[in-house]
């Protein structure tokens, strides 16, 4: 009997055990799945903050740019530089026949002229005489060099030839090959060449999307959470109000872009594709989620200092306006904040007001059409070339970024300047 | 234009601020008693200068352009145009005054553009001095009020609750917004597919509806068999059944442990650590399940000689469920966490150990909020877009097999909306229907799952 008992204890006990270990490993795998999930992205990403060159002779000859002996800056600036940047490139290897002469001129991106242009203009006495320049290299040699690239397949699998890769390595003895700070992924629109793609206009998209949004979504949501928290009285009308806000805060994105969609392009006839649009659709979506947050930290205000306020004189007006809202706003900020983020991360309802469109020009004002930030991720993460791949990683690695200064900042506001009431 | 006007106007807002609180303090002077506090006269004549400016702008922004489309129109009216034809030429009027016009100009239109010119300009000269002169005869007739010192504050608090009130509208008319955008493209939709077949039909292929040419009538009989919906709401609740499969253990595991085991150190970390799984933006681990899951599962199951393709259900599902598991895990935690602690106590004193009391009370206490926090997380599920779109197939296949590819609702529209779209057309509309079946499904979980936890929070506090 009592060995019987005794049995019955410990396999309480080891049920005990095992309930306990079943927690812990649940909070493990969601611990390892976040940090499978950084690691791959960071390992994939950072090498995208650099950028492969090719440093290749060019010789400026005034004959083929068709320049006469003293040009002014505009003649610089219209010459003809294909015919000598086509040279300079033929010219590392003389023996090329045509075929081979072609995959020389593909081993540097699509618009290496415009890169010995630039060379010139810096420079204008360079005129007919020779100067290594630094070239950006295409974008499947840029991954050979970063040893992204499998070079061990035969090949007809690559995109790269056998001879390019001879003349690359020739390069690289010779120690012509130099991999520097890639300074055009912040400063280029996007582009269809991996190597010249840029997050600059996505970048800029986005930050004029999250104005738009906070200038419209703020003040409503502040002004209705004020509302419903200190003026509106208890009746169905106002429960109805509420139970919409809620439900709103849990609709799926993309039903807002379906709203962007049919009533603000449809109807309003706004212009497709642009900041405003998305910021409007993104302002409808973050609307409840401030206001929940106003709500609570207009609630937190414990009523003690209303019932001052009023017995001073004050109107409910006034002692809302003066006392219960700025004490309310450190809360309400951070809310904003944490709304925002979200907004900045939303991606579906975007691609639906058109905000997909290829955009290789940097937009000047919420008018121009603009993609986003994780539109941008969407955009390149579709797209075929390998040297996109990283680039997608590294522009994840830039929206992480702002995702955590913004939550941090959400953080700082609440700890450093909300009152606690006790 | 515009801006000059508007600029002006806010300025002269402000000086008549400055004028009212003015007024008051010189009416403070003779010694009278004043009835609010002087910025109260100042409100007071800024709010008689911003109302009729508003409403003129709005007028104005309605009714101008209808009036000067009829107005130029005119010259048509008798010339026996229809319609359309009559917009045509609008439209290429304006484009013409714009100067953005490319085609053949003939002097009709010609005549028309400078027409249209003119009325526009006379319609903005007319708006300012309309504008301007409604203004100063409101604000001075306001500046008369408070000069015989009549009540100022009431008015003022009057107009702020009133805006205070039209601010918390703004979520009652995005709901309306929702529910017009979706309503009348469903209902065209419904008017060539019948609703039969949308529901019950088994195949789904609206590329098929988009080869056709635009100058055949709309032959119902061609949709036939092309927006069958079927595999796509199975494709949903597959997906959102394998999320939920991984999220529901690993998201109420942690939430109880951390309710319940953690120490308020591992808590003070863990919790805001899985919490940044809900921060990620939902493309970037579609890039994740597409790039890295994907194959991954692909290599695995071909090396036990499965057939996987690298578009798989399980992929797309599996990391949902992993976005999904802090929804799951927050929401449980404080569901248990507000389980009063005199139900432990109880189960304690009767010498229960701590599984048996959160298996026995504490979990049967915590259900119906558990129940809820689940519900949100298959709402989640279900409305999530960017992962299904990149992770998952987009051709629908009618398959409970989790290593083939599915569609889902959401994926679908955005495949038929992406690009171009042309109102109209059933294959657009397809989107919206299946927009609306979205929005009232979510709506449904939504409704149900946040009773259920209000009327647990209700019973405990």
């Amino acid at each position: 009997m009592n060995k019987n008992k005794e049995q019955l204890l410990n396999k309480r006990y080891k049920a005990e055990q095992r309930f306990r270990l079943y927690g812990q490993s649940a909070i493990f795998m969601a611990l390892l799945f976040l940090t499978i999930f950084i690691f791959k992205i960071f390992s994939t990403g950072y090498s995208a903050f650099q950028k492969t060159w090719l440093i290749v002779p060019v010789n400026f000859d005034a004959e083929l740019m068709m320049l006469d002996e003293n040009p002014t800056k505009q003649d610089i600036e219209d010459a003809d530089y294909y015919e000598i940047a086509l040279q300079s490139m033929w010219n590392l290897d003389p023996n090329a026949n045509e075929d081979q002469q072609n995959q020389l001129k593909r081993m540097v991106s699509y618009f290496f002229e415009r890169e010995i242009k630039q060379e010139l203009l810096k420079d204008p006495n360079l005129l007919g005489k020779t100067k290594e320049v630094y070239l950006t290299a295409s974008d499947d040699l840029d991954q050979v060099f970063k040893g992204n690239y499998p070079r061990d397949l035969p090949e007809d699998q690559r995109r790269v030839s056998d001879y390019q890769l001879k003349i690359f390595d020739q390069l690289v003895a010779n120690g012509n090959v130099e991999s520097k700070f890639n300074i055009s992924f912040f400063t280029n629109a996007d582009s269809r060449e991996a190597e010249l793609a840029g997050i600059a206009s996505s970048f800029m998209g986005s930050i004029f999307s999250i104005l738009v949004c906070l200038m419209i979504a703020f003040p409503v949501a502040v002004l209705a959470a004020i509302y419903l928290e200190e003026f509106a009285p208890k009746n169905r009308f106002t429960d109805f109000i509420e139970v919409n806000i809620n439900n709103l805060a849990a609709v799926p994105s993309i039903v807002f872009g379906l709203l962007g969609l049919g009533v603000l392009l449809a109807i309003f006839q706004l212009p497709r594709s642009t900041p405003l649009v998305g910021g409007i659709t993104l302002s409808l979506m973050t609307l409840p989620t401030i206001i929940i947050a106003a709500r609570a930290s207009l609630k937190a205000v414990p009523p003690s200092i209303r019932e001052a306020a009023l017995a001073m004189g004050a109107s409910r007006m006034q002692t809302t306006m003066h006392h219960t809202v700025p004490l309310s706003m450190p809360g309400t900020l951070s809310g904003t904040i944490i709304g925002l983020a979200q907004a900045l991360g939303e991606t579906a309802p975007l691609i639906l007001i058109g905000m997909v469109a290829f955009v290789n020009t940097i937009p000047g004002s919420p008018m121009d059409p603009a993609a986003s930030l994780p539109v941008q991720i969407y955009i390149w993460a579709e797209s075929a070339e390998r040297g996109f791949v990283e680039k997608v990683s590294a522009c994840i690695m830039v929206l992480l970024g702002f995702l955590i200064i913004m939550n941090l900042f959400a953080q700082i506001i609440r700890h450093k300047f909300e009152k606690k009431w006790s | 234009m515009n801006l000059i006007l508007f600029t002006f106007i806010v300025l002269l807002g402000f000086t008549s601020y400055y004028f009212g609180r003015k007024k008051a303090y010189t009416i403070q002077s003779t010694k009278k008693r004043l009835t609010a506090l002087p910025q109260f006269y100042g409100y007071y004549l800024a709010i008689w200068c911003a109302i009729p400016a508003f409403i003129i702008f709005s007028l104005w922004a309605i009714f101008e352009p209808t009036i000067v489309k009829l107005l130029v129109l005119n010259d048509y009216s008798n010339q026996g145009y229809l319609d359309d034809e009559l917009n045509l030429i609008y439209e290429k009027t304006k484009a013409l005054s714009r100067g953005q016009f490319t085609g053949e100009i003939t002097p009709f239109i010609e005549a028309s553009a400078e027409k249209y010119l003119s009325l526009r300009s006379i319609a903005q000269s007319s708006k300012v001095v309309i504008v301007l002169t409604i203004i100063i005869a409101s604000v001075a007739y306001a500046y008369k009020r408070i000069s015989s010192n009549s009540r100022t504050r009431e008015p003022v608090e009057k107009f702020l609750n009133a805006v205070l009130f039209t601010a918390s509208l703004a979520a009652i008319l995005t709901t309306i917004g929702i529910v017009f955008s979706l309503i009348f493209q469903t209902i065209d939709f419904f008017k060539v597919i019948p609703l039969f077949d949308f529901v019950f039909g088994t195949h789904w292929y609206p590329a098929k509806a988009f080869v056709r040419d635009s100058s055949e009538a709309l032959d119902p009989s061609m949709y036939s068999d092309t927006f069958g919906a079927v595999p796509i709401f199975a494709g949903t609740f597959f997906i959102a059944f394998i999320a939920m499969c991984v999220a529901i253990p690993i998201g109420l595991m942690s939430g109880i442990y951390l309710a319940e085991y953690a120490s308020s150190k591992v808590r003070q970390y863990a919790k805001p650590l899985i919490e940044i799984l809900a921060g990620i933006p939902t493309v970037v681990y579609g890039f994740f399940a597409a790039l890295t899951v994907g194959p991954f599962l692909k290599e695995l199951g071909t090396s036990m000689g499965l057939e996987v393709s690298a578009e798989s259900a399980l992929a797309a599902g599996g990391v949902m469920g992993i976005m999904i598991i802090p929804f799951i895990s927050s929401l449980s935690d404080d569901v248990i966490t507000s389980v009063p602690q005199s139900l432990r106590d109880g189960s304690y004193a009767m010498g229960a150990t701590k599984s048996e009391t959160i298996k026995r009370v504490i979990f049967p206490a915590a259900l119906p909020g558990i129940v809820g926090s689940i519900l949100l997380g298959v709402s989640r599920a279900i409305g999530e877009t960017m992962i299904v779109v990149m992770a998952s197939g987009l051709a629908a296949n009618l398959t409970l097999n989790p290593l083939e590819s599915t569609s889902t609702i959401t994926a679908q529209i955005v495949v038929i909306l992406i690009g171009d779209q042309a109102f109209g057309d059933p294959k657009t509309q397809a989107a919206f229907a299946l927009g609306m079946s979205l929005f009232l499904v979510t709506l449904c979980l939504n409704i149900v799952a946040l009773r259920v936890v209000k009327k647990y929070r209700e019973k405990y506090e």
